[in-house]
């Protein structure tokens, strides 16, 4: 249960953020990918502890969970992938570049000024 | 309140701390030029016992140092201390794993340029550490033959994030009824074409191919 940790790591960053900017958060947007280690449920578990007592006590969480996406490189195709089977549909190939499925970004913030 | 909010694009990593400072670290250890090796593994798949069998090995050519993650106790450091005198703790007390600030931390006080190998024990969990860049060259996560074969589809990120995967105690494989093949096609599945090792620490199957993989990470380090 990691997510404790990163839902702080996240409170820090956007305060980082809003302290350029006047007013107050209404909503954070999150991307998380499916390979990134975190579980979305309990990142919303966890942040309403986090922004307890915190100037986002009121800011929403917004996730938007990133699928796989792999690029192959034998035949240069690039296509959607399941964590189970990380397989090139078209040709078979094994080793697959990942593209997406890997983030664990906070891509942007609504201000209410 | 009807106004609409304005969008602030941020666009950055949530753990962007950690991974500026598993960067710093990774340059720190290829300027001072130490081979950094981490284990991740699930509590009680043998991290120690391979460690402190590998670093016995290791010790005869090599400078070795470990840092060794455990929630609570220092027992581990002091097992991995009969094969190396340069071991430190890292107590974690709640937290579920490793983090870059905590192997800089730990590594205070430490001559880089003095060691060879430096291994990290990660804290025994298949989540978290996953998170969490070290700034290793090597990471190695630990599959052992006492636990279910899916293990690999379950705890995906892990086997993905990791370069090596290693079957421990595979000298109870047998009396586990341990299906090798299906341990491989799982690993394979959720990271194809990751480099499969079987070991025994106990009876030393498998030993030697182990050093000798981390053996040849030392002569790609060598200043040519």
């Amino acid at each position: 249960m990691h997510e404790l940790s990163i839902a702080l790591s996240m409170i820090e960053q956007i305060e980082q953020v809003a302290a350029k900017h006047s007013g107050t958060v209404r909503s954070a947007q999150v991307r998380i990918g499916v390979l990134s280690g975190v579980d979305c449920e309990a990142l919303r578990f966890a942040w309403e502890i986090a922004r307890t007592g915190t100037p986002l006590a009121a800011t929403a969480l917004d996730i938007e969970s990133v699928p796989l996406r792999v690029r192959c490189p034998a035949c240069g195709s690039t296509h959607a992938a399941e964590v189970h089977s990380i397989l090139c549909p078209r040709c078979v190939t094994p080793e697959q570049e990942i593209l997406e499925g890997r983030e664990l970004q906070l891509a942007s913030l609504e201000i209410d000024e | 309140m009807t106004a609409q909010p304005r969008l602030i694009e941020v666009r950055a990593n949530i753990l962007k701390e950690n991974d500026v400072l598993a960067r710093q670290l990774r340059e720190r250890f290829e300027r001072a030029g130490v081979t950094v090796v981490s284990f991740v593994s699930s509590p009680g798949s043998g991290k120690t016992t391979l460690l402190e069998k590998l670093m016995a090995r290791l010790a005869a050519g090599h400078r070795i140092a470990a840092l060794v993650g455990d929630l609570a106790t220092e027992n581990d450091a002091a097992r991995l201390q009969r094969a190396c005198p340069q071991v430190r703790q890292i107590t974690t007390g709640t937290v579920c794993h490793l983090d870059a600030k905590m192997i800089a931390a730990a590594l205070e006080g430490w001559t880089l340029e003095d060691l060879d190998f430096l291994f990290i024990e990660n804290v025994g969990n298949l989540v978290c550490p996953a998170s969490y860049d070290l700034g290793e060259q090597m990471r190695v996560v630990l599959l052992s033959a006492t636990e279910g074969e899916d293990k690999p589809l379950k705890y995906p990120t892990i086997f993905n994030t990791a370069d090596v995967a290693m079957i421990t105690k595979i000298d109870l494989a047998a009396a586990a009824e341990f299906d090798r093949e299906a341990a491989r096609r799982s690993i394979l599945s959720v990271r194809p074409g990751m480099k499969i090792f079987e070991v025994s620490a106990k009876t030393g199957a498998g030993m030697d191919e182990a050093e000798a993989l981390f053996e040849s990470l030392r002569i790609s380090n060598d200043p040519v």
